[in-house]
Protein backbone atom coordinates (compact mmCIF):
# COMPACT_ATOMS: atom_id res chain seq x y z
CA UNK A 1 0.00 0.00 0.00
CA UNK A 2 1.15 3.51 -0.71
CA UNK A 3 1.92 5.86 2.16
CA UNK A 4 4.51 8.34 3.26
CA UNK A 5 5.94 9.91 6.39
CA UNK A 6 8.01 13.08 6.11
CA UNK A 7 9.75 15.21 8.74
CA UNK A 8 11.04 18.36 7.05
CA UNK A 9 12.12 21.95 7.58
CA UNK A 10 10.57 23.13 4.29
CA UNK A 11 7.03 24.45 4.14
CA UNK A 12 4.47 22.20 2.43
CA UNK A 13 1.33 22.88 0.43
CA UNK A 14 -1.61 20.90 1.87
CA UNK A 15 -3.48 21.20 -1.43
CA UNK A 16 -0.69 19.57 -3.38
CA UNK A 17 -0.32 16.79 -0.82
CA UNK A 18 -4.07 16.07 -0.70
CA UNK A 19 -4.26 16.00 -4.48
CA UNK A 20 -1.68 13.20 -4.48
CA UNK A 21 -3.43 11.15 -1.76
CA UNK A 22 -4.65 7.83 -3.16
CA UNK A 23 -4.50 9.37 -6.63
CA UNK A 24 -5.59 6.86 -9.24
CA UNK A 25 -7.14 4.54 -6.63
CA UNK A 26 -10.83 4.44 -7.52
CA UNK A 27 -11.52 2.20 -4.52
CA UNK A 28 -10.53 4.98 -2.13
CA UNK A 29 -13.96 6.53 -1.73
CA UNK A 30 -13.23 8.52 1.42
CA UNK A 31 -10.41 10.95 2.11
CA UNK A 32 -10.07 12.65 5.51
CA UNK A 33 -7.35 15.10 6.49
CA UNK A 34 -6.21 17.11 9.49
CA UNK A 35 -4.05 20.20 9.04
CA UNK A 36 -2.48 21.71 12.12
CA UNK A 37 -1.30 25.33 11.91
CA UNK A 38 1.06 27.28 14.15
CA UNK A 39 -1.23 28.87 16.72
CA UNK A 40 -1.03 31.97 18.83
CA UNK A 41 -3.36 31.22 21.73
CA UNK A 42 -3.33 34.82 22.91
CA UNK A 43 -2.57 33.75 26.49
CA UNK A 44 0.86 35.39 26.54
CA UNK A 45 2.65 38.08 24.55
CA UNK A 46 2.04 37.67 20.78
CA UNK A 47 3.91 34.70 19.27
CA UNK A 48 6.42 35.96 16.70
CA UNK A 49 7.93 32.64 15.76
CA UNK A 50 7.72 28.96 16.66
CA UNK A 51 10.70 26.60 16.61
CA UNK A 52 10.18 22.85 16.54
CA UNK A 53 12.91 20.62 17.96
CA UNK A 54 12.79 16.87 17.35
CA UNK A 55 14.73 13.65 17.98
CA UNK A 56 16.05 12.61 14.56
CA UNK A 57 15.59 8.90 14.06
CA UNK A 58 13.15 8.32 16.89
CA UNK A 59 10.65 10.79 15.43
CA UNK A 60 10.41 8.88 12.15
CA UNK A 61 10.33 5.56 14.02
CA UNK A 62 7.51 6.74 16.31
CA UNK A 63 5.45 8.09 13.39
CA UNK A 64 5.98 4.83 11.48
CA UNK A 65 4.76 2.82 14.48
CA UNK A 66 1.65 5.01 14.85
CA UNK A 67 0.77 4.60 11.16
CA UNK A 68 1.26 0.83 11.44
CA UNK A 69 -1.09 0.75 14.46
CA UNK A 70 -3.71 2.65 12.45
CA UNK A 71 -3.35 0.26 9.52
CA UNK A 72 -3.81 -2.70 11.90
CA UNK A 73 -7.10 -1.20 13.16
CA UNK A 74 -8.65 0.06 9.94
CA UNK A 75 -8.43 -0.79 6.27
CA UNK A 76 -6.56 2.18 4.85
CA UNK A 77 -5.67 2.60 1.21
CA UNK A 78 -3.22 5.47 1.68
CA UNK A 79 -1.72 7.45 4.57
CA UNK A 80 0.35 10.65 4.52
CA UNK A 81 1.92 12.23 7.61
CA UNK A 82 4.03 15.38 7.16
CA UNK A 83 5.47 17.28 10.13
CA UNK A 84 7.62 20.37 9.94
CA UNK A 85 10.59 21.08 12.21
CA UNK A 86 12.71 24.19 12.62
CA UNK A 87 11.43 27.77 12.55
CA UNK A 88 7.96 28.83 11.37
CA UNK A 89 5.45 31.62 11.84
CA UNK A 90 1.89 31.73 13.20
CA UNK A 91 -0.63 30.58 10.61
CA UNK A 92 1.76 28.31 8.73
CA UNK A 93 0.83 24.61 8.39
CA UNK A 94 2.91 22.55 10.81
CA UNK A 95 1.39 19.08 10.42
CA UNK A 96 -0.72 17.19 7.90
CA UNK A 97 -2.36 13.83 8.53
CA UNK A 98 -4.36 12.48 5.60
CA UNK A 99 -5.88 9.05 5.14
CA UNK A 100 -7.81 7.34 2.38
CA UNK A 101 -10.17 4.44 2.87
CA UNK A 102 -13.10 2.85 1.07
CA UNK A 103 -15.63 4.44 3.44
CA UNK A 104 -15.73 7.50 5.67
CA UNK A 105 -15.99 5.86 9.11
CA UNK A 106 -12.54 4.27 8.90
CA UNK A 107 -11.02 7.39 7.36
CA UNK A 108 -12.37 9.74 10.07
CA UNK A 109 -11.38 7.40 12.92
CA UNK A 110 -7.88 6.66 11.60
CA UNK A 111 -7.10 10.33 10.98
CA UNK A 112 -8.09 11.27 14.52
CA UNK A 113 -6.20 8.29 15.98
CA UNK A 114 -2.98 9.24 14.19
CA UNK A 115 -2.99 12.90 15.26
CA UNK A 116 -3.97 12.01 18.85
CA UNK A 117 -1.11 9.51 19.19
CA UNK A 118 1.33 11.84 17.40
CA UNK A 119 0.67 14.53 19.99
CA UNK A 120 1.62 12.28 22.92
CA UNK A 121 4.16 9.82 21.46
CA UNK A 122 6.19 11.50 18.70
CA UNK A 123 9.25 13.37 20.04
CA UNK A 124 8.68 16.99 18.97
CA UNK A 125 8.96 20.05 21.24
CA UNK A 126 7.64 23.55 20.55
CA UNK A 127 9.44 26.70 21.60
CA UNK A 128 7.68 30.05 21.19
CA UNK A 129 9.42 33.35 20.65
CA UNK A 130 7.47 36.38 21.86
CA UNK A 131 8.33 40.02 22.34
CA UNK A 132 8.90 39.12 26.02
CA UNK A 133 11.31 36.26 25.36
CA UNK A 134 11.31 32.55 24.59
CA UNK A 135 9.33 29.82 26.32
CA UNK A 136 8.93 26.07 25.91
CA UNK A 137 5.32 25.12 25.27
CA UNK A 138 3.96 22.86 28.03
CA UNK A 139 2.15 19.60 27.23
CA UNK A 140 -1.66 19.85 27.53
CA UNK A 141 -3.58 17.42 29.75
CA UNK A 142 -6.31 17.29 27.10
CA UNK A 143 -3.87 15.76 24.60
CA UNK A 144 -3.06 12.89 26.98
CA UNK A 145 -6.78 12.30 27.57
CA UNK A 146 -7.50 12.26 23.83
CA UNK A 147 -4.78 9.67 23.28
CA UNK A 148 -5.92 7.51 26.21
CA UNK A 149 -9.38 7.30 24.71
CA UNK A 150 -7.93 5.04 21.99
CA UNK A 151 -6.58 2.62 24.61
CA UNK A 152 -10.07 2.38 26.14
CA UNK A 153 -11.69 1.92 22.75
CA UNK A 154 -9.21 -0.75 21.66
CA UNK A 155 -11.65 -3.55 22.37
CA UNK A 156 -14.30 -1.99 20.12
CA UNK A 157 -12.18 -2.13 16.99
CA UNK A 158 -10.72 -4.88 14.92
CA UNK A 159 -7.09 -5.21 16.04
CA UNK B 1 29.93 2.81 26.38
CA UNK B 2 26.41 4.24 26.30
CA UNK B 3 25.16 7.36 24.53
CA UNK B 4 22.97 9.71 26.55
CA UNK B 5 20.92 12.40 24.79
CA UNK B 6 18.98 15.34 26.23
CA UNK B 7 16.31 17.30 24.37
CA UNK B 8 14.44 20.62 24.59
CA UNK B 9 14.14 22.13 28.08
CA UNK B 10 16.22 19.30 29.62
CA UNK B 11 19.05 19.93 27.13
CA UNK B 12 19.17 23.57 28.19
CA UNK B 13 19.00 22.76 31.88
CA UNK B 14 21.81 20.18 31.94
CA UNK B 15 23.87 22.24 29.49
CA UNK B 16 24.58 19.49 26.93
CA UNK B 17 22.71 17.66 24.20
CA UNK B 18 24.75 14.49 24.13
CA UNK B 19 27.46 12.59 25.96
CA UNK B 20 29.09 9.18 25.88
CA UNK B 21 30.02 7.39 29.06
CA UNK B 22 30.87 3.94 30.33
CA UNK B 23 27.80 2.18 31.73
CA UNK B 24 28.50 2.61 35.47
CA UNK B 25 29.06 -0.59 37.45
CA UNK B 26 25.85 -1.71 39.13
CA UNK B 27 23.61 0.30 36.76
CA UNK B 28 21.26 -2.07 34.94
CA UNK B 29 18.06 -0.03 34.59
CA UNK B 30 16.88 3.38 33.38
CA UNK B 31 15.95 4.32 36.93
CA UNK B 32 19.42 3.50 38.23
CA UNK B 33 21.07 5.57 35.50
CA UNK B 34 18.75 8.50 36.22
CA UNK B 35 19.68 8.34 39.93
CA UNK B 36 23.37 8.29 39.00
CA UNK B 37 22.99 11.34 36.73
CA UNK B 38 20.98 13.27 39.34
CA UNK B 39 23.78 12.70 41.85
CA UNK B 40 26.09 14.83 39.68
CA UNK B 41 24.89 18.00 41.38
CA UNK B 42 22.02 20.36 42.00
CA UNK B 43 21.56 21.34 38.34
CA UNK B 44 21.25 17.68 37.28
CA UNK B 45 19.07 16.78 40.22
CA UNK B 46 16.60 19.55 39.36
CA UNK B 47 16.61 18.88 35.61
CA UNK B 48 16.02 15.12 35.87
CA UNK B 49 13.83 15.07 38.98
CA UNK B 50 10.45 16.38 39.94
CA UNK B 51 8.77 17.49 36.74
CA UNK B 52 7.23 15.03 34.25
CA UNK B 53 9.88 13.50 31.98
CA UNK B 54 10.06 10.77 29.36
CA UNK B 55 12.93 8.37 28.70
CA UNK B 56 13.61 6.41 25.52
CA UNK B 57 16.02 3.49 25.19
CA UNK B 58 17.20 2.86 21.64
CA UNK B 59 14.49 5.24 20.41
CA UNK B 60 11.58 3.48 22.12
CA UNK B 61 9.83 4.94 25.18
CA UNK B 62 10.86 3.10 28.33
CA UNK B 63 9.72 2.83 31.95
CA UNK B 64 12.23 3.38 34.74
CA UNK B 65 12.44 -0.42 35.18
CA UNK B 66 13.63 -0.72 31.56
CA UNK B 67 16.88 -2.68 31.23
CA UNK B 68 20.11 -1.09 30.01
CA UNK B 69 23.08 -2.70 28.28
CA UNK B 70 26.40 -1.56 26.88
CA UNK B 71 25.93 0.19 23.53
CA UNK B 72 22.44 1.55 24.32
CA UNK B 73 21.25 5.03 23.35
CA UNK B 74 19.27 6.60 26.20
CA UNK B 75 17.35 9.86 25.71
CA UNK B 76 15.81 12.14 28.35
CA UNK B 77 13.15 14.67 27.35
CA UNK B 78 10.07 16.58 28.57
CA UNK B 79 6.53 15.50 27.57
CA UNK B 80 6.20 15.99 23.81
CA UNK B 81 4.36 18.96 22.26
CA UNK B 82 4.22 18.32 18.50
CA UNK B 83 1.24 18.43 16.16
Amino acid sequence: MAGCIRVQTEAFDPGVELDALARGDAGAGALVSFIGRVRDDGAHAPVLRLTLEHYPGMTEKALGAIVEQARARWELRDVVVIHRVGAMEPGEPIVLVAVASAHRAAAFAACEFIIDRLKTRAPFWKRERTSQGDRWVEARAGDAQAAERWERDAGLHRE
Amino acid sequence: MIRVLYFARLREEVGTGEESLALPAGVHTVGALTARLRARGERWDEALGGRPMLVAVNQTLSASEGALADGDEIAYFPPVTGG
